[in-house]
């Protein structure tokens, strides 16, 4: 018990650069595993929740230029949703860094880029932006045609009309997708450090250390559990909170109907 | 060469992993919506534990995770009475006979036995998402279809395979689509699963090359390689969205859904 506080105050963030510098070398104990894996999960969540709530904003963007009316704007958005949604993520990252590496050797100011935290943080951003924009461009085209009628009448035009019927309506059709997409988003910050992108001194995510672990031990069957663990706790935390959301949106709607619950959506799955 | 052999390797996987996992889904999916209490409990916590974890976890520990499993029944069938533990620290020993595959045995035994441990790991966590859908499909199949085969005097089992199956693939369709559409874009992951495929060979033949060991020496080309790895991508996921949508067509047509109802219309 004493030894496990003291590996847990050593190596707790440890993949943000804090505490004990060398990782453990031999006699892995359970209490290390843990302690390591949980601390990769720190990038997990970063990743996942910066690039979620930057795509956000992309993705709405991206939403209304592929249901606009003038053709460039709708071309544009549909390319990127294809270029992104059409592509392997694993492939992405790959591209994204050396591309990021070839420029790095001409400017020096994109130096910061083929760094994960950053140039990582920008394909996944990407990624997500695409997924969701076709997310929202679904829910976009079934708005209840109603609505949109309401609010012609009641003299809402534009912004307002946007901002108070269109959008509002957008989040709530769309949301069990969406929740789908970020329990999806949060699964693919894995992929990071095993594409070109380097685990600097060894601060690499959850995926990486369970990696190390069951190389150095040659036992799969102690780490990738451990990982298992953490990922169901997180997706259950991210469903727990959209579903929170998901209520408030739904808020104004009779409560005994029937409401689209946070459940599994198999056509949208990345 | 190896480039070009690379994308039939990843060809041959996706033509054996699609049917593999298809059938590993359908297993799924009937353990799921079994009466036996323990068999649908088996089937669902496969569904709900290979869906809640990333996927690339799962192939990680898989192809380490089959190969003991193997190694380790080789070796109780075939040494029966050897006398050290199989785990030794952070050793995993077995007898020379279990070896797998054996240690004289020539490279392409090697691949083959890589690659098929990869396709195996592919078609169960693909198979998982592959029973969700079905198990989804086979409860959309409408009840009034159940109750007149219950009325007609069919069992159970009858009524499973003469009227839920022939009518579950139209709701089946667009999930298994968007499902090849997933399986083709995880391929790269081969890569990780020690597989010489694509992406390997992206990475080694476009690094840098000096004169000093090869005839074509250049720069670092490997933004190039996975550039045209991305369009190769692309291309292929085009063309399946467009056999895909001709598929779903063909199989509206006549059926009780608002696609074939649409298709009704528009043609009278």
């Amino acid at each position: 018990m004493e030894d496990c506080l003291q590996t847990i105050s050593q190596y707790a963030f440890r993949s943000i650069g804090f505490g004990e510098r060398l990782l453990p070398r031999s006699d892995y104990t359970l209490c290390q595993q843990f302690t390591l894996i949980g601390s990769g999960m720190i990038w997990n969540i970063y990743f996942g929740t910066v690039a979620l709530l930057a795509g956000f904003f992309l993705a709405t963007a991206v939403a209304l230029g592929k249901a606009s009316n003038t053709r460039i704007i709708r071309k544009l958005s549909e390319w990127f949703i294809f270029l992104f949604r059409g592509s392997p993520l694993f492939i992405q990252f790959f591209f994204a860094y050396f591309f990021f590496l070839s420029l790095k050797g001409q400017y020096a100011f994109f130096d910061p880029f083929t760094a994960a935290w950053l140039g990582a943080l920008i394909v996944l951003f990407l990624n997500t932006s695409a997924y969701t924009g076709e997310i929202f461009y679904g829910a976009l085209q079934s708005i209840p045609k109603g609505d949109t009628e309401a609010a012609d009448a009641y003299g809402l035009s534009g912004w307002s009309r946007f901002r108070r019927v269109i959008w509002p309506t957008m989040l709530r059709l769309a949301w069990p997708a969406y929740t789908n997409e970020a329990i999806f988003l949060f699964h693919s910050t894995t992929l990071v450090f095993f594409t070109g992108f380097p685990a600097w001194q060894q601060r690499g995510d959850a995926l990486y250390y369970a990696n190390f672990f069951a190389d150095k031990t040659f036992n799969p069957f102690v780490p990738y559990p451990i990982l298992a663990f953490y990922f169901i706790v997180l997706t259950l935390v991210i469903i727990a909170l959209m579903g929170r959301i998901g209520r408030r949106l739904n808020s104004h709607l009779p409560q005994d109907a029937k409401r689209p619950r946070a459940r599994f959506l198999p056509q949208i799955i990345r | 060469m190896g480039f070009y052999w690379s994308f039939v390797t990843v060809l041959t996987l996706l033509a054996i992993t699609a049917p593999l996992s298809l059938t590993f889904g359908f297993g799924g999916a009937m353990a799921a919506r079994s009466r036996i209490a323990p068999l649908s409990w088996v089937g669902k916590g496969y569904i709900a534990i290979v869906r809640g974890v990333p996927d690339i976890a799962f192939f990680l520990f898989f192809v380490i995770a089959l190969d003991q499993g193997l190694e380790y029944l080789r070796h109780h069938a075939m040494c029966p009475d050897w006398p050290d533990a199989i785990r030794q620290g952070n050793d995993f020993i077995v007898c020379q006979d279990a070896k797998l595959p054996q240690g004289n045995a020539p490279q392409w035994v090697h691949e083959i036995y890589g690659f098929s441990l990869a396709v195996f790991t592919f078609a169960i966590v693909f198979g998982a998402f592959a029973a969700n859908v079905l198990y989804g499909a086979m409860r959309a199949v409408p009840k009034a279809q159940l109750e007149t085969a219950e009325a007609y005097g069919m069992s159970r089992r009858q009524t499973f395979w003469r009227i839920v199956v022939p009518q579950m693939w139209v709701y089946a369709l667009p999930g298994l689509g968007n499902l090849w559409m997933v399986l083709i874009k995880a391929t790269p992951l081969l890569f990780l699963l020690g597989v010489e495929d694509v992406v390997y060979w992206a990475r080694e033949l476009g690094a840098t090359k000096t004169p000093r060991f090869t005839d074509y020496p250049h720069g670092d080309w490997r933004m190039y390689y996975f550039l045209a790895l991305l369009v190769f991508y692309l291309a292929f996921t085009r063309v399946s969205e467009i056999v895909l949508d001709r598929l779903m067509r063909r199989l509206t047509k006549g059926q009780a859904t608002s696609g074939g109802e649409a298709q009704r219309r528009a043609a009278t």
